[in-house]
This record gives C-alpha cells, sequence and structure tokens, in this order.
C-alpha cells in the first residue's frame, strides 16, 4: 500500500494529522490544567500538610511552574511526544502505566459490545428493510427506536436489576470472581461477568446500526445493479446476500469508526455502574480524587486510540469497497 | 436570517411535521414536559431537595406523594418536575452553543474554502478525535460542576459533526446560480451568506438541532449521574445516580427519573425523524 504514490500521500498525510492530533490535544490539555483552580504545587503542599511560602516556591522551581508559560508549555508538549504523561501522586504510579493497565480491560468492553452491536444491528436491520412495512420491521424500529433513547447507565442499572438482583444469573459488577483459577476456567470467568457491562454498552449502537442499516437496505435495494441481478434471474437469497448485504454494510463500518470516541465516552458509565477495572473506572477514580493529571493522560491516549481506530477502518473500507482508494 | 423565502416555507414545515405520527407524538411528549418544567413551580412549590416525607414511600402507597419518596424523604414527582427544568434549559442551550459553533465554522469553511477551510477542518477533525463525553467531563471537571460549566462544555464538544454537515450544504450552494445571481448583483459576503446561503441550510441543521438538543440531555444526565452535576439543583442524571445506591430493595427511586430521560429523548428523536422525512419528500415512502 505504501509503494504507490497514492499510498504514500496517504501515510504522510496521515502521520502529519497523527502530529496535528497530538499538538492539539497536548494544548487542550495544558490549557485545562492551567485553568484549574491552584497549581501542582499546591495540591501537593496542601497534601503534605504544611504549605509554607518557601514550601511552595521550592516546590514550584522543582517542577517547573516558575518558569515563563511558552517555556511550560514546551516541556509539557516534549513530555507528551515522549509519552511521559506525568505521575499520579494519588495512586503513587506513573499515569502512563496505570493507563497501559487498565487498557486491555477497556479493549474488551469495547470490542464484545462493538461486536454485538454490529452483528445484531445488520441482523436486525436487514430484517426490518426486508419485512419493510410489516409487523417485524414495525417491532424491530420500534425497538430501536427506544433504545436509541434510553440512557446506556439507566439501562445499565435496570439490567443488573433483573438479571443480577432478581434472577441472579449474571455478577452486578467486577471482572472476575474472588479467588478465580487461572486457565479456561478464568477465561469462562470473565465472559460471565463481562456479558452485562457489554449487553448493555452494545444496545445503545445496535440501536444505531439497526436503524442506518435499514435505510441502506432499503436504499441498495432500488440499486440498477440488484435490478441487473434480479433481471438475470438469480434467487432471490443470493441476490440478497452477495449484492445488497454488502453493500448496505459500508455505511455501518463508517459509522463504527465515527463512533469509536464516543463508545469510549459510553465505556466509562458502564465501567462506572458494573465496577469493570478499566480506562473508564480509572477516569471516575480520578475525578473522585481530583487527580487532574491522570483524568487528562486518559483523555490524550483515548484521543490517541480514536485517531488510530479511524486509521483501521479507513484501511478495512478500502479493503471491502474497492472503488474507494485511500484518501487522505 | 428570516427572508421572505424562510417565512413561506416554514409554516407548512411545521404541518408537514405535525401530521406524521412520529412528529405528533414527539411534539406531544416535549410540550408536556415543557409544561412540566414551566409549572413545576406552581405545580410543586418549595425546593425539590427538601424533604417532605418519610424515606422510602413507594409509588403509589401515598396520594400526597403519587411517586413516592427516595431514601431522604424527598418527593420524587417534585424531582422529576423540577428535573424538567434542567434538562430542558442545559439541553436547549447546548444546542444552541454547538449550532452556533458548527454553523459558523462550517459555513466560513465552506464558502471562504482555502486556507481558511483548512485551518477550520484540522480543528474539527482534532475536536472529532476527543473523545466528547470524556472532553465535556474534564471541562466539568476542571471548571467545578454549575449549570453554566456543564452547558458550557457540552455545547463546546457537541458541534464538529454539524459543521461538516453546513460545509458540505454550502460547498454545493456557493457555485450554484443563486449565488452567481448575488454576487453578479454585487451583494456583499455577509448578505449573501445570511441572506442566500444559509436560509438554505436550514432543513438540516434543524434535523441536526433536534438530535444536538437530544444528546445534550443525555449527556447532561450522564454527567450528573457521575457526580458532575449542578448541586444545587436537581437532575433527572442526578437522581438515578442516588437511587443507585438503593437499587437492590427500592429500585423505582433510580428507575422513574430514567423513565423521565427516555421520554424526553424518545420524543426529540421522533421529532428529527419527521423533520427529516418532511423537509426530504424522497424518504417518505420509508
Amino acid at each position: 500500500m505504501i509503494r504507490t504514490p497514492a499510498g504514500r500521500l496517504f501515510w504522510a498525510r496521515r502521520l502529519a494529522q497523527m502530529v496535528l492530533v497530538v499538538l492539539g490535544i497536548g494544548t487542550v490539555n495544558f490549557l485545562l490544567l492551567h485553568l484549574a483552580p491552584g497549581d501542582a504545587a499546591q495540591v501537593l503542599a496542601g497534601e503534605s500538610g504544611s504549605a509554607s511560602p518557601e514550601y511552595l516556591a521550592a516546590l514550584r522551581r522543582q517542577f517547573g511552574l516558575d518558569q515563563p508559560f511558552p517555556v511550560q508549555f514546551g516541556h509539557y508538549i516534549l513530555r507528551l511526544v515522549t509519552f511521559d504523561l506525568g505521575f499520579s501522586h494519588r495512586q503513587g504510579l506513573p499515569v502512563a502505566t496505570l493507563i497501559l493497565d487498565r487498557l486491555p480491560a477497556t479493549l474488551l468492553l469495547m470490542s464484545a459490545s462493538i461486536g454485538l452491536a454490529v452483528l445484531l444491528g445488520c441482523a436486525l436491520g436487514f430484517l426490518a428493510a426486508r419485512r419493510a412495512g410489516g409487523l417485524a420491521d414495525a417491532l424491530i424500529s420500534g425497538l430501536a427506536l427506544l433504545f436509541y433513547a434510553t440512557p446506556v447507565f439507566w439501562v445499565g442499572l435496570m439490567l443488573t436489576v433483573v438479571f443480577a438482583v432478581w434472577l441472579d444469573w449474571f455478577p452486578v459488577g467486577g471482572m472476575r470472581a474472588i479467588g478465580a483459577t487461572s486457565g479456561p476456567g478464568a477465561i469462562l470467568d470473565i465472559a460471565h461477568h463481562l456479558v452485562l457491562p457489554a449487553t448493555t454498552l452494545g444496545l445503545f449502537y445496535m440501536a444505531t446500526y439497526t436503524r442506518l442499516m435499514r435505510a441502506s437496505v432499503l436504499d441498495v435495494q432500488d440499486r440498477d445493479f440488484v435490478r441487473t441481478a434480479r433481471a438475470k434471474g438469480l434467487a432471490d437469497g443470493r441476490i440478497a446476500w452477495r449484492h445488497v448485504l454488502r453493500n448496505a454494510t459500508l455505511p455501518v463500518v463508517t459509522t463504527v469508526g465515527v463512533q469509536v470516541g464516543s463508545i469510549l465516552g459510553g465505556a466509562v458509565l458502564v465501567e462506572t455502574v458494573f465496577a469493570w477495572p478499566g480506562l473508564g473506572r480509572l477516569a471516575f477514580e480520578a475525578l473522585f480524587q481530583r487527580d487532574l493529571n491522570l483524568l487528562l493522560g486518559i483523555l490524550f491516549l483515548s484521543s490517541i486510540l480514536v485517531g488510530v481506530a479511524n486509521l483501521a477502518v479507513d484501511l478495512a473500507y478500502a479493503r471491502l469497497d474497492p472503488r474507494i482508494g485511500l484518501q487522505g | 436570517m428570516s427572508g421572505p423565502v424562510d417565512a413561506v416555507a416554514r409554516a407548512p414545515l411545521l404541518l408537514r411535521v405535525l401530521r406524521r405520527p412520529a412528529g405528533a407524538a414527539g411534539s406531544a411528549v416535549l410540550a408536556l414536559v415543557g409544561l412540566a418544567a414551566l409549572c413545576a413551580g406552581l405545580l410543586s412549590p418549595g425546593d425539590p431537595l427538601d424533604m417532605v416525607a418519610l424515606p422510602f414511600l413507594w409509588p403509589g402507597s401515598d396520594p400526597a406523594h403519587p411517586l413516592g419518596t427516595d431514601m431522604l424523604g424527598r418527593d420524587l414527582a417534585a424531582g422529576l418536575l423540577h428535573g424538567a427544568r434542567v434538562s430542558l434549559l442545559v439541553g436547549i442551550v447546548a444546542a444552541v452553543i454547538a449550532l452556533g459553533i458548527g454553523v459558523g465554522a462550517g459555513a466560513l469553511a465552506g464558502f471562504y474554502r482555502g486556507r481558511l477551510d483548512a485551518v477550520l477542518m484540522r480543528a474539527t477533525e482534532l475536536f472529532q478525535t476527543i473523545p466528547p463525553f470524556l472532553f465535556a467531563l474534564a471541562i466539568v471537571a476542571v471548571l467545578q460542576p454549575s449549570l453554566a460549566t456543564i452547558t458550557l462544555a457540552i455545547g463546546v464538544t457537541a458541534w464538529p459533526s454539524l459543521a461538516r454537515i453546513v460545509r458540505a450544504e454550502v460547498l454545493a450552494l456557493r457555485d450554484g446560480e443563486m449565488v452567481q445571481a448575488a454576487v453578479a448583483l454585487g451583494a456583499s459576503d455577509a448578505r449573501i451568506l445570511l441572506l442566500h446561503v444559509l436560509p438554505n441550510v436550514m432543513g438540516p441543521v434543524l434535523v441536526s438541532a433536534s438530535i444536538l438538543v437530544a444528546t445534550a440531555i443525555l449527556t447532561e444526565s450522564s454527567l450528573a449521574f457521575l457526580g458532575l452535576g449542578d448541586p444545587n439543583v436537581v437532575s433527572w442524571g442526578g437522581m438515578v445516580g442516588a437511587g443507585r445506591e438503593v437499587l437492590r430493595t427500592d429500585w423505582y427511586v433510580a428507575a422513574l427519573p430514567g423513565l423521565a430521560i427516555v421520554a424526553v429523548v424518545l420524543g426529540l428523536n421522533l421529532l428529527g425523524d419527521a423533520l427529516n422525512d418532511a423537509l426530504d419528500p424522497r424518504r417518505m415512502r420509508r
């Protein structure tokens, strides 16, 4: 892909975009840090209990807070570029370590939710479009409309009441049972804990993709190439599978790419409801301990994650639809 | 912005929206919630955060408190009525902020193209890369939660997709005959943008506006659920968050405010769907 001129241009542009994003988010974070009441020195001094002016001045010197504004900004960006996100004094660990520690749980939750949402959403949307105007369509469209309007945290709580408290099918929260074994048993255990959070996060996006897929199938069904296929005498099922479904999925793929950031936001809520030990739960803890450095570090890394996901979707898109080349 | 063209087009649009079942249902729900917000002070005077009865009264068990009370003896019906004010206020003002930034950036980028377009679109891409909910969360956490900071945070994080829509529409219009005629007549840029281009972009903007309000209400309730609500007012999301503590036994405390959120957002989405269909007759048969 990198051998063609178009491919080279694509990667060059993407690289420039990434640099811009890192600089931009660095700026946003830096501004937010300086908007916060009190500086890092005051927060630290407050924690250690003594705040004599001499001690504060020493702390400020140590952290470079006595430097002019542009110098501080330069240092901040330089640290970001080398992935030094600072130190969380509350948790006693570097921010980067804390985040990388929690990232896998969030990625697991997100991929399970997206998988569920895309599979179910495409299937239901396809079904609704094939039966457009019928009872199945009304039922599916109505449900999609309902879930599209429901806050994820509330869905999480209601699922907890029904499936964890009343029926006791699934655990109320966490990622592993206490004293769980390792090996295949542990995977099953995690999967068992994953069901409710992934369903909660997935339902909202399933509703989005159902609506999108339905409109998309209705649109593709009327295109010339489908009429041609029908005129050729192809079986209905084969047309639906090979001609309609494949083309109708494209907008869904695009939307998944656009929504990665939004799904990450949803993960914060879901992880808080189900005590899922991921990035979102970490953000919630940072919020409550007023650990701004950690919170902004999570914001920074999430944005990078979205950038990488968008790139992946662009590459997948070019593969799915040969008409679409790589564009900057 | 309301030229003669606009005035003629708007009246039938409202009718066309109301004639659709989705539009009628959505408008009815929103009118009801709007009424609740307006009359909250009359229907349940006093501070909804005050303790008025025994805690944990289940809905229907006491006629004086039809929806029951929470763990602190606060009337849930009063909370829902007063919460409607916060949801609608934050939702609408945040949407107005997002509309201002989105339409402004999109129109300028599409109209002037060139370097301004490049700068504005890079900024839009940057804002699209930062997860909007986390961004709003960080802003509110830094500035301390209050109605003003919450609204501002939602507004400044919600505009990028709108800017892209408006830019695409303006790009399609700017080389059209209508704009060329205006240029030939010597109209100023501002006049062309405000009188000729923007009124013709209003359709997609209106549809986006209803979705923006819905998203803003969801975001506000999510922030309040996480404890980032204005501590001095009742918010539906905050009520759900409080009810979470007693979920095992008294689940209605969390369930009822959630239903209110669902109703408003559903109403707005229905209205958005109806607007979309009314503005684009090609899609009617769907």
